[in-house]
């Protein structure tokens, strides 16, 4: 796969090399630039990255090993036109997500209407009994989604994946804009940007719209991370900082006479709405995991009773489950009485024989993934992989089947990035982050836009050496 | 506030305070060094070691006392939970910890200061290197010590931090004078008594007090006036008065903002009852030695309550 090959959309250059219409205004300023001048920037930018200590932990190694997410300068620019219809679509899968749950937590009518298998709940970990029957504050499971989408042509955003646990990033979002702000104040007197700096108030305001019965007054928002040891440990620290919202631990926690309190220097005090960034199995010793001194013994039956609100609920993971995710467009017209309106990306579930069959006769031209990875561990890319990779990839299919899913590799569309040599086109992908309260929901401008910064790449993760741009919405 | 961020923030500083205190030390250590042979400098490395409560943990590890062996050791050691660069890193870690309560300007310097130590320390320093590794952890500590008089809100969060400065600050004060004591004792009782010692001019060095100290008395040096000067003249920043002012009017500022006096307070007006009144002859009579081991313990004692007082664990 190549970034430069002509099946391949790039959102700045047309086929003729003409700018297209989107990046008109970001262009004509770039023209103007003197190049090392913008190196220069780019450079201020890292600096300012490290300074401020927006790092993350590289998952298995070294605790003082803290990376850098590359930052490039270049924006990714979408449309208002454009961006209108995406946000219809991604508010509907959100909605369609939402219902899916609480069905899925009481009648499970799509079942009972043949929708979709019953076994893809049976055996299937985080799908949790605990939540049955029960609704949380305001009906509201997916208070923050993430939808990681692509793009291959002018019209065509594929949905990739969603991401209802705890998705992360936003703090890239907001810290990439300030940064390029801070760099290229004057191109923002010329192209006019839709900001999204008010997201942490508006997060705020969604999860306090979502507070349980037992608050009194205004809702305490607490933010919960495993600890400063934790990968998207900047982010947590950034966003109950900008909320003005306690950032807690798991130890800060403690169930006391029916609410969940935290230890202040003043004593207990009780936690309304608590946006929790671990998983499920770390929330409750006395539900989920036995053996683990990790999380607050007893908050699920708090939570229960309606002495808290947690969020995203737990359980949600179901719905961002790979299996599920193929089964997406039925649930969305299921649930909306709607076509929907972003497709999916084509998805073979390998526990099927016929589409085992099709994988393993085509694995040298599809995506391969485990059903629960994540951060793109795990995961096959077929036409860059060697033949001793696919052999070997092959046997662990062929031992676990049920364990895959594979997709065809779509010709990811590609923006400009800042090299040495000027620009260069690199393949991205696009996390918008939607907000969803009894209010309704709401979807910042733009999100977060990951760039494989190899020629030709695909994975655009942090972990496997992706950056961040800014995302640009335009204003009208 | 969370009480393990008061905590955090309570460390952040305390740490801070003895990386700059280490730093001080050192610089005093070096200079007494250099104007000495070999087997005499050695001398004063070993007190240095001995000074800063490390000998133990020192000699575990190595034979002699090696000037770079000793610097290299409190510098940089990864193995001595108190050398500059662990501490640093402790200072950063709490930090971190605390992050949603200490300003960006607060943040930012503790995260340079530890991009800088560690890059400045990730190599064995050398006798040509030392004298800039002290200056830059000086420098270092009084950025952070300034972004938060800047920047930080004059709330509870400010006054734990405070504490911890003070707190450890009275405690390495007490703890240098308390191991040099038998330098000043033989001179105790002679007021006036001019004689050029050499050993009182460390003492003053290492507390950072030396040309105050001169400046005040005309260039003459007398042991009961340097015992004076850094246990009671509430002028001296690093003096126990002045650090026990700090920390009274600290734990007020806490007992207003929060309606109520705890434990903490008591153990201070205690405090306060000694070291109020005292003069330098009531100490000398009750025993220099006798008097700053008090005032280890009553250190100790106001931190703990403080700890207690606020929930800073469980």
């Amino acid at each position: 796969m190549s970034g430069t090959g002509s099946d391949t959309f790039d959102e700045m250059y047309d086929a003729d090399g003409g700018i297209r219409s989107a990046y008109d205004g970001y262009y004509s300023w770039y023209d103007e630039q003197d190049p090392r001048g913008l190196h220069r920037k780019h450079r201020e930018a890292e600096a300012f990255f490290r300074k401020t200590g927006i790092t993350f932990n590289v998952y298995g190694q070294d605790e003082a090993e803290e990376r850098l997410i590359p930052f490039d300068p270049v924006p990714r620019i979408i449309t208002a036109h454009e961006w209108r219809r995406l946000t219809k679509g991604i508010d509907q899968r959100v909605r369609a997500l939402n219902a899916f749950l609480h069905d899925l937590y009481h009648r499970q009518e799509i079942i009972r209407a043949g929708r979709i298998p019953e076994w893809l709940l049976r055996g299937n970990e985080a799908y949790l009994p605990h939540m049955s029957g029960f609704t949380p504050p305001g009906g509201v499971y997916t208070h923050i989604t993430g939808i990681d989408l692509v793009r291959t042509g002018p019209n065509d955003f594929h949905v990739l994946e969603d991401n209802a646990r705890t998705p992360s990033g936003v703090s890239y979002m907001l810290e990439n804009r300030e940064t390029m702000m801070a760099m290229f104040p004057e191109l923002f007197t010329r192209v006019k940007v839709a900001p999204v700096s008010n997201y942490p108030r508006r997060l705020a305001r969604s999860l306090a719209a979502c507070a349980p019965s037992a608050c009194e007054g205004r809702p305490v928002v607490a933010v919960l991370t495993p600890g400063i040891y934790n990968s998207a440990y900047y982010e947590h620290a950034f966003l109950a900082d900008q909320m003005g919202a306690e950032l807690v631990e798991a130890s800060d926690l403690r169930v006391i006479d029916g609410r969940v309190k935290m230890r202040t220097t003043r004593g207990f005090k009780a936690v309304d709405v608590l946006y929790r960034r671990v998983d499920d199995d770390f929330l409750d010793p006395l539900t989920f995991r036995a053996d683990s001194m990790l999380g607050v013994p007893g908050i699920m039956d708090v939570y229960r009773a309606g002495g808290i609100t947690i969020a995203n609920a737990p359980g949600t993971g179901i719905a961002d489950d790979k299996a599920l995710y193929s089964f997406m467009p039925e649930i969305v017209e299921f649930y909306t009485g709607e076509k929907p309106l972003l497709p999916n990306v084509e998805t073979y579930r390998c526990m099927e024989e016929d589409a085992l069959k099709y994988v393993l006769d085509n694995i040298a031209d599809l995506v391969v993934k485990e059903v629960h990875g994540s951060g793109g561990y795990g995961m096959l890319i077929g036409p860059t992989s060697s033949k001793r990779e696919i052999a070997k990839f092959t046997q662990k299919l062929k031992a676990n089947p049920q364990n895959y899913i594979a997709q065809p590799t779509l010709a990811l569309s590609t923006v400009p990035i800042l090299t040495k040599k000027g620009l260069a086109p690199r393949h991205v992908d696009l996390r918008p982050f939607v907000l969803m309260s009894p209010n309704g929901i709401e979807i910042t401008p733009g999100g977060l836009t990951r760039v494989a910064l190899k020629r030709g790449s695909l994975v655009v993760n942090s972990s496997q050496g992706g950056g961040t741009k800014d995302s640009w919405v335009l204003e009208e | 506030m969370l009480g393990r961020s008061a905590n955090a923030i309570f460390w952040m500083f305390r740490y801070l305070e003895r990386a700059e205190n280490l730093a001080r030390l050192l610089d005093t250590g070096f200079r007494m060094a250099l104007t000495r042979d070999e087997l005499t400098a050695e001398e004063e490395w070993r007190s240095v070691v001995e000074t800063a409560g490390l000998r133990e943990a020192y000699q575990e590890q190595n034979a002699t006392y090696a000037g770079i062996q000793v610097w290299n050791y409190m510098l940089r050691d990864r193995d001595n939970a108190n050398s500059i660069r662990n501490l640093i890193g402790a200072v950063r870690s709490n930090a971190r910890s605390a992050r949603n309560v200490i300003t960006s300007e607060v943040w930012e310097a503790v995260n340079e200061s530890y991009l800088h130590l560690n890059d400045l320390l990730n190599r064995p320093v050398t006798q040509g290197g030392l004298a800039d590794a002290i200056s830059t952890i000086k420098r270092e500590a009084t950025q952070v010590r300034g972004a938060m008089e800047g920047s930080m809100l004059r709330n509870d969060i400010y006054n734990f931090a405070s504490i911890g400065s003070f707190v450890e600050r009275a405690d390495n004060t007490a703890r240098i004078v308390d191991v040099k004591y038998y330098v000043l004792l033989p001179s105790l009782s002679y007021v006036g008594s001019s004689l050029d010692n050499v050993q009182w001019e460390t003492i003053l060095r290492s507390l950072g007090a030396e040309r105050a100290f001169r400046w005040l008395n005309a260039g003459e040096l007398d042991a009961r006036g340097i015992a004076d000067f850094l246990i009671l003249d509430g002028r001296f920043p690093r003096s126990l008065r002045f650090c026990y002012a700090k920390i009274r009017s600290h734990l007020h500022s806490l007992a207003l903002e929060y309606g109520a006096e705890g434990r903490a307070h008591e153990v201070m007006r205690n405090a306060d009852l000694k070291l109020q009144d005292a003069d330098m002859e009531s100490v000398i009579d009750a025993g220099l030695h006798e008097f700053l081991a008090d005032c280890i313990v009553t250190n100790n004692e106001i931190a703990r309550a403080v700890e207690a007082d606020y929930r800073f664990t469980d």
